[in-house]
């Protein structure tokens, strides 16, 4: 029966490195990610950006020969202390990266870092970790989650809009999400709402929305809550009255997609954008477009950044991880890697130091994409770094 | 202020529409063969999918909704005569675990054939746009339509029920299904018959809502426990008492969303209001059911029951 249910597992469990089965020595790496429901597509994509920095390098990362574990949480808190707990107790996975959630993390990262294992998150940053549970096994290479939404604020500020109204999901990222806009916003604002984690239905909000006035909305939807809204948005006939301002999230490539014209002309901001121009995101994205057949999301670039810091580190310490910790940690602190952002460096409190640009979504060939506008701030770092006393 | 009322209205009642399609096939199956079928939800997602399939090919929203419904009762035929037809001598734990791993099954199998990616579906060029209604509120024309639709279909199955031959034999095989079957009545045939029925009002239901939310795995889960609510409060076995109670907690839920952080905001600050009240209007329609089910403990249209 343990057999059966071993060799289960291990028909779930991919092996990436060209499909031959791993060597028990090689570094274990657990990615826990969302690949299912309608927010599917972002842990796939933040997959296949990890996947294409090893397959780039042939099966290894940074010299050294590893074996991605991948697993699917299904965005439930409990799927991933089941999945975390087998991968550090079972696997030996020395490095856990993946989490998409932010209603995930709190729960995987302490079971890792009490393991004594390393945590790098590629997504999913909620404000604790950044600050007074910050620690030194704990890397987050995309952003903090409110510095995301701080640019958002700050590129609202350059419109001069008076008010907004802002909404999010009730949950860690969603809090933080609002708690980011509004740090740096200068204008009043009108409401603050929090709608259910995966609703799908928008038209009790929007009607609200429409009631209220507001001179512009910002809203953190991510994934199919993202599409679902502004489609919903446009059928209500709202594009018109209430602009919006948002941040990556609400319009990455494949909500563009999704939705279509109705989102021409919508400014957000990201850390990153396919038009940034440096050798390292030339070469993802042809890489990337030419492994997969479409065009990468934000969530890909920050799959493959993770990878790529990683065998940064990797290569600095031979391929050690827990037989050489203090060797490790310096190693990614340290953060020599291309990133396809451009600039990146580590804050004190391990969470990035980078620039954030205004984009603005135009038609470009019959395909939706954004186009960056300008710089909205530069070397920007997190709101709780000197909370943490590292 | 009138309008912002009468928009909310509007949205519950939509919402109710449909909660009302799903409820009415779970109040007869329940009511009628005694079976719990958690199931009911993935017919509401197969007709979704089978919108968003048909209309990509052929291009044509009302081809794709009329094309959909022999594909969900296809699909409801093989449940019924492979699975649910052994479950009615059963008690409701065997049901519910067979019913639930028809869930599994489905899902999976779904995920298998069409990816984990959603579906979206655009809203039909003709019924896109909002149009101005008693001249005080714009309301999109496509949830407009689908409080049309879920009357249409109320009022159709209220005739079949009330005014059949089929519709009586039905109503007394709810109240004394023995009876019904020593008098004659092709019992098995009737059974099929109606699951059948109820998985097309579920799958007409997922069909519509494809232009409205993502088609994706497992839609249907979170509308069908909100549907054992409506059923339970209108009283299982009856039609009307699903419609009353899908409209219901339709406009509860949509109301509780809208106003209660308003409400709430008053008595807290912003930020501690606006994460209480997404829990309170979350938590309103159980309330109302714990109301209903304490003071008319078989709903408010009970059906009669023989023993």
């Amino acid at each position: 029966m343990k057999q059966k249910k071993f060799s289960l597992i291990a028909g779930v469990v991919l092996s990436v490195i060209g499909g031959a089965a791993a060597l028990a020595d090689d570094l274990k790496i657990g990615m826990i990610t969302t690949l299912s429901g309608s927010a599917g597509y972002l842990g796939q994509d933040v997959r296949d950006g990890f996947l294409l920095a090893i397959q780039e390098e042939g099966g290894t990362l940074g010299g050294t020969d590893v074996d991605v574990l991948i697993e699917d949480d299904g965005r439930k808190p409990e799927n991933g202390r089941a999945i975390a707990e087998r991968f550090l107790e079972r696997d030996g996975v020395e490095i856990m990266t993946g989490i998409i959630f932010s209603n995930i993390s709190p729960v995987v990262a302490p079971l890792t870092l009490r393991a004594g294992r390393f945590y790098v998150t590629p997504n999913s940053a909620p404000s604790q970790f950044a600050g007074k549970k910050c620690h030194e096994n704990y890397f987050a290479v995309a952003w903090q989650n409110d510095s995301l939404h701080e640019s958002a604020g700050l590129y609202a500020n350059s419109m001069d809009y008076e008010n907004a109204y802002i909404l999010a999901p009730n949950y860690q990222a969603g809090k933080d999400a609002l708690a980011g806009f509004k740090r740096y916003f200068k204008g009043e604002i009108v409401a603050e709402v929090y709608t259910q984690l995966g609703q799908t239905d928008y038209a009790a909000e929007i009607a609200k929305i429409r009631a209220a006035k507001p001179a512009m909305l910002f809203h953190f939807l991510p994934g199919g809550m993202g599409i679902n809204f502004a489609k919903q948005y446009d059928q209500a006939g709202m594009n018109d009255e209430v602009p919006l301002v948002v941040a990556a999230p609400s319009a990455d490539i494949n909500i563009l997609r999704a939705v279509g014209a109705s989102m021409v002309g919508i400014p957000n901001s990201s850390h990153w954008n396919h038009d940034l121009e440096n050798a390292a995101n030339t070469a993802f994205i042809a890489g990337f477009e030419a492994e997969y057949g479409r065009s990468p999301t934000v969530y890909a670039s920050q799959g493959y950044d993770t990878a790529k810091l990683i065998a940064s580190a990797l290569a600095a310490t031979g391929g050690k991880v827990t037989a050489d910790m203090d060797g490790f940690r310096a190693a990614m602190k340290a953060a020599d890697f291309d990133s396809v952002r451009g600039p990146f460096k580590f804050n004190k409190n391990n969470h990035p130091i980078q620039n954030w640009y205004g984009r603005v979504v135009v038609e470009r060939d019959g395909q939706f994409v954004n186009q960056i506008t300008g710089t909205i701030v530069e070397n920007h770092g997190d709101a709780y770094a000197d909370e943490c006393s590292m | 202020m009138t309008q912002l009322y009468l928009e909310q209205l509007l949205n519950g009642i939509q919402l109710g529409m449909f909660l009302f399609l799903v409820s009415a096939g779970l109040t007869l199956v329940f009511g009628f063969m005694n079976v719990i079928n958690l199931a009911h939800g993935s017919l509401f997602m197969i007709g979704a999918y089978a919108m968003a399939l048909i209309s990509g090919m052929t291009g044509s929203f009302l081809l794709a909704l009329i094309l959909s419904l022999p594909v969900v009762a296809l699909s409801a035929w093989v449940i019924e005569v492979v699975i649910i037809s052994r479950l009615y001598t059963r008690d409701h734990l065997d049901q519910v675990l067979a019913t639930f791993a028809l869930i599994l099954f489905i899902n999976e199998g779904t995920t298998i054939l069409f990816g984990r990616t959603p579906l979206f579906l655009d809203v039909p060029p003709l019924l896109s746009g909002s149009i101005s209604l008693f001249g005080v509120v714009s309301y999109p024309l496509y949830r407009i339509t689908i409080i049309g639709a879920g009357l249409a279909v109320a009022l159709i199955l209220w005739i079949i029920i009330a005014k059949t031959r089929l519709g009586m034999q039905i109503r007394a095989g709810t109240t004394n299904r023995e009876t019904v079957e020593q008098l004659g009545v092709n019992i098995t045939r009737l059974n099929t018959m109606i699951f059948v029925a109820g998985a097309m009002f579920a799958g007409f239901a997922g069909a519509l809502a494809g232009p409205l939310t993502s088609v994706e795995v497992g839609m249907g889960e979170n509308l069908l426990i909100l549907c054992f609510v409506c059923i339970v409060i209108g009283g299982i076995g009856s039609i009307r008492g699903a419609l009353l109670g899908a409209i219901t907690i339709g406009v509860v839920d949509t109301m509780g969303r809208a106003f209660v952080p308003d409400i709430l905001v008053k008595f807290l600050n912003p930020a501690a209001a606006s994460g209480i009240s997404a829990g309170l209007s979350s938590m309103l329609i159980y309330l109302l059911m714990i109301v209903v089910l304490v003071v008319r403990p078989t709903g408010l249209f009970p059906v009669a029951r023989g023993s």
